[in-house]
């Protein structure tokens, strides 16, 4: 079943186009990652879906049901859309104890005044915020807070949460922890959650499938982590979820070559995945992905070697630009023999082939 | 589905009708041009309109009659000057407190603080005791002292009616330019010592043309305040027949008596007057326009104090007299005279007496309506804005409609409009021109006036206030299931609840001193403190005078006072 549909959703800040006839539809059930580079328009896009602001064009449907039309003229207010929020900067109210902040939901909808303390309790214990009833949020901390918010965004709604980057301003140690947890509590109530993040780890970590968008806002590619790995829609998203390097090649007499200085052979036949039709392409590799091996024609300058935790990672040179590799020390005697200035063969591995025109 | 769909259509054409949004910016509208627009509107009537036709031949028999021209001169010299020699005062003494090593600076700052707190009239009105012509003591003193046969100072003059407006108004630019001193960053200052410059050129070079922005606010409101006001000129002037534009536009009002003719002649003085204050305004942007100025820091530092070394207690010494003289002796000359038996008297304990307390409570009918309309006005007026501004706050800064900053201007236009001129609009638009409603003569013409000059007071602070109320936070209790209605009264009103009771107070204290619109405006029931204050002593009786003056000092410390502890025991929960 699906839990949300946007269809053709048109937003305008003035002039700025934020959305452009975005279209998006959410299985229930499960966690969606939404991730893209800030001022994208994740906030916009869960604006639309909560009813903050009336999009230009377009239709939400929440349950199947319609929330929100332009041309149908319906427009359920945010307060009937039944959507558990946690805002990009917690947004728990200031002048209320972590009590009044999670019960509030309670009260808004009319729930028996006997039950509520039960409920409220039920919820603190999920984000382990017992004991912290009568604080005010000026004497919590970040993630305090930010677990304050998820409550109470859980006595909203334990059906359908959407969390707006709600764990960008802790600390990495609670990040990790935060995701751990969401997980848990997904598992446990069959939440479906919408999770926006710029964060690309984090969203690969946490979520079921994972909506990629571009900076203008329109959709880069919708799949999986895996998908998302092995597939890259284009070069945005491939750069977009790791550290990546880009050489140019070309295509003469049906085969492919590096092109740089000189022209050096690399593939007998026209790759696979070769942007169809063109001459020239970009290849894309991982630092991981680029090999020493001193049998390859290709052939680099270490510029800068470093040693951090087990991994290798140095700077190359070749032709005019640098670009990162990576090894993993493999704890033999001879890991350190790629030294600054030495003269390496390279070999590439898991490359993909873009499109160079596309702008990115 | 459809019937989903029905249902939400219908909520959705109700909101057409009754979003509380629409509602509140129709509001806002309907009360803003109730309040500013019509009395704006009708002083443009009665200058420009001569009954039949379009006319202007009013502005030409006003500008040929020598007293109105007298008038406009006096003005614009008294403005000039006090904004001139004012601007310096204030500098130095910013400069001395803020930047220099010069020791009690918490006792000075204190008493840069009284004059906000003593009605400029009432200043005014112990000044003429101490130094008018005559009669008054410190005249009277000297001239005995030093064997005088004429008196040595004359107050009743255009000069003396500068001397007290310099006295009453450098805090103004003091106060910009201490706070601009603090946030400036003292790297700059520093940097240029290390290169070897000078102390003085440092100054010079330096820190006055960093603070100019703040200097220039400053006298932007020394300029307007000095050109609208009334009370300081016409305590001093009037019986020297001094006359300035705002008080003559009261007398020219007093003697029309109600004749159309001498309605017009006001109105156009009237318009006189505010073309003079923008003229001022736009030459006072035109000076100051020039060059950019990015030194001000938002974070608050120590900055480097410069050492006075052997001129710091000859400083300390001129500096402490000055305020003596100028902050301390006023209310000390008023406190004595509410207790001689006599104008006149000298201060010595045969000669005292309480009885002026006891004349003005018991019997004095005029005395104790006084006391009883301000409380009232002051109090209505503060909640009436605190309701009005706070939902034009909102309106503006949440809601943003369309016309916003047409709303936001319509508010604070009566802030740059001269009292007295607010007042006679608010009279010509208010007895019986706008649906028959005639409050001439009634206290409810006040309110309303009091309301038009001070609204702007509210929706500065709370607009300030709403600024910090994020967007997320009412949406969030949206999501929860409040309405907009409950999301206003749970989250957004309590967030800024503060700075609406110290709006209340902004505009609540002012009205309790309030003489410029009140000297137009009242009627046989409906005296205010300035007004039975100014009348008792316009009247001669001095000492009542100076007795009432000293209740009104009282109330208004006691409740400043109220304020500084309801706001500060909020801030410290
Ligand atoms: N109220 C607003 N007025 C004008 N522009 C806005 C407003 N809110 C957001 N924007 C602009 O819309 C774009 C998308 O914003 P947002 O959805 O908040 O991005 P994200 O959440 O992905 O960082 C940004 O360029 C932002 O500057
Ligand atoms: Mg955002």
């Amino acid at each position: 079943m699906n839990k949300v549909e946007l269809r053709g959703i048109t937003v305008h800040y003035g002039e700025h186009a934020v959305l452009e006839d975005f279209s998006l539809t959410v299985k229930a059930g499960r966690i969606i990652g939404i991730v893209g580079p800030s001022g994208c328009g994740k906030t916009t896009i869960v604006r639309s879906i909560c009813g903050f602001i009336n999009p230009e064009k377009g239709e939400v449907l929440i349950d199947g049901k319609l929330v929100y039309s332009k041309t149908g003229r319906v427009n359920v207010p945010p307060e009937l859309r039944r959507i558990g929020v946690v805002f990009q900067d917690y947004a728990v109210w200031p002048h209320l104890s972590t009590y009044d902040n999670v019960s509030y939901p309670l009260k808004k909808r009319k729930t028996p005044k006997t039950q509520i303390p039960e409920l409220v309790e039920e919820v603190l214990e999920q984000v382990n915020m017992i004991g912290y009833e009568k604080y005010l949020p000026s004497q919590l901390s970040g993630g305090q807070q930010q677990r304050v918010a998820i409550a109470r965004a859980l006595t909203t709604s334990s059906d359908f949460l959407i969390m707006d980057e709600p764990i960008t301003n802790l600390d990495a140690k609670l990040r990790e922890q935060m995701l751990v947890e969401i997980r848990m509590l997904q598992e446990k109530l069959g939440t479906t959650i919408i999770y926006i993040t710029h964060d690309q780890e984090a969203a690969m970590q946490l979520c079921d499938e994972i909506v990629i968008l571009n900076d203008n806002g329109s959709i880069a590619q919708i799949g999986t982590d895996e998908e998302i790995i092995k597939k890259p829609a284009n070069r945005f998203v491939f750069q977009f979820i790791g550290v990546s390097n880009f050489l140019p090649t070309c295509i003469k007499g049906g085969k492919c070559y590096l092109s740089l200085d000189e022209e050096i052979l690399l593939d007998d036949n026209i790759p696979q995945d070769y942007p169809i039709g063109k001459t020239r392409a970009l290849l894309g590799v991982r630092p991981m992905d680029i090999v020493f091996d001193d049998n390859s024609p290709i052939k680099a300058k270490i510029v800068q070697a470093t040693f951090l935790g087990n991994i290798y990672t140095y700077f190359i040179s070749l032709g005019k630009e640098e670009y990162r590799v990576q090894r993993i020390a493999t704890g033999e005697t001879d890991d350190d023999k790629y030294r600054e200035d030495l003269t390496v063969g390279v070999k590439f591995v898991n490359v993909k082939y873009f499109d160079m025109e596309e702008s990115v | 589905m459809t019937a989903v769909k029905n249902k939400d259509f219908l909520k959705l054409e109700g909101k057409r009708f009754f979003s509380l949004d629409k509602l509140m910016t129709v509001l806002c509208y309907a009360a803003l041009i109730t309040v500013v627009i019509l009395p704006v509107v009708m002083i443009f009537y009665y200058a420009f309109w001569d009954g039949s036709k379009i006319d202007i031949d009013m502005f030409v028999k006003v500008l040929t009659q020598q007293g109105n021209l007298k008038a406009i001169k006096n003005t614009v010299i008294i403005a000039f000057f006090t904004t001139a020699i004012a601007t310096v005062v204030g500098v130095f003494f910013a400069w001395l407190l803020g930047r220099s090593d010069i020791p009690l600076k918490g006792l000075m700052k204190f008493l840069f603080s009284i004059p906000f707190m003593i009605p400029p009239f009432l200043a005014a009105m112990s000044w003429d005791m101490m130094f008018s012509g005559r009669g008054g003591y410190v005249n009277r003193l000297l001239m005995s002292v030093f064997h005088l046969s004429s008196a040595p100072f004359n107050i009743n003059s255009v000069a003396g009616i500068i001397v007290i407006e310099v006295v009453y108004y450098f805090p103004f630019v003091y106060m910009q330019v201490v706070s601009a001193l603090e946030r400036m960053d003292p790297t700059l200052e520093e940097s240029a010592r290390i290169a070897g410059a000078g102390q003085l050129y440092v100054i010079r070079k330096i820190t006055i043309p960093l603070t100019i922005p703040a200097i220039s606010s400053g006298m932007l409101l020394i300029l307007i305040t000095s050109l609208s006001n009334y009370g300081i000129p016409a305590m001093l002037g009037f019986s020297q027949n001094i006359f300035t534009l705002p008080t003559m536009i009261v007398e020219l009002m007093n003697r029309a008596g109600g004749s159309f003719e001498g309605i017009r002649e006001a109105a156009a003085m009237s318009i006189i007057l505010v073309v003079v204050v923008a003229i001022a305004l736009w030459g006072q942007r035109k000076l100051t326009s020039r060059g950019s100025y990015d030194i001000i820091k938002g974070k608050s530092m120590r900055p480097m104090l410069i050492k006075l070394r052997g001129a710091k207690y000859p400083l300390l010494v001129f500096s402490l007299i000055f305020l003596l003289v100028v902050v301390v002796a006023p209310i000390v000359m008023i406190l004595l005279i509410s207790f001689v038996k006599a104008y006149g008297l000298p201060f010595e304990s045969q000669n005292m007496t309480l009885a002026n307390y006891r004349r003005i409570f018991v019997g004095n009918i005029m005395v104790s309506d006084s006391v009883k309309n301000s409380l009232f006005l002051a109090f209505s007026a503060g909640l009436i804005c605190l309701v009005l501004g706070t939902m034009l706050a909102y309106v503006v800064n949440k809601i943003k409609p369309k016309g916003g900053t047409v709303l936001e201007m319509m508010a604070v236009l009566p802030y740059s409009l001269p009292g007295t001129v607010m007042a006679i609009g608010c009279m010509l638009a208010w007895s019986g021109a706008f649906f028959g409603i005639t409050l001439y003569n009634t206290i409810w013409i006040i309110l309303v006036a009091y309301i038009a000059r001070y609204l702007s007071y509210v929706l500065k602070s709370s607009s300030a206030a709403l600024q910090q109320v994020h967007y997320s936070l009412e949406e969030a209790a949206r999501s929860c299931g409040a309405s907009h209605m409950e999301t206003l009264k749970d989250v957004t009103l309590p967030l800024i609840k503060p700075a609406m009771i110290s709006g209340f107070f902004l505009v609540f204290l002012p009205c309790m001193r309030e003489l410029t619109t009140s000297i137009l405006l009242y009627g046989p029931n409906s005296r205010t403190l300035g007004v039975a204050i100014y009348q008792l002593r316009i009247n001669g009786y001095i000492t009542q005078a100076a007795a009432l003056s000293v209740v009104t000092i009282t109330l208004i410390i006691i409740c400043n006072n109220l304020v500084k502890f309801v706001i500060g025991d909020r801030r410290r929960k």
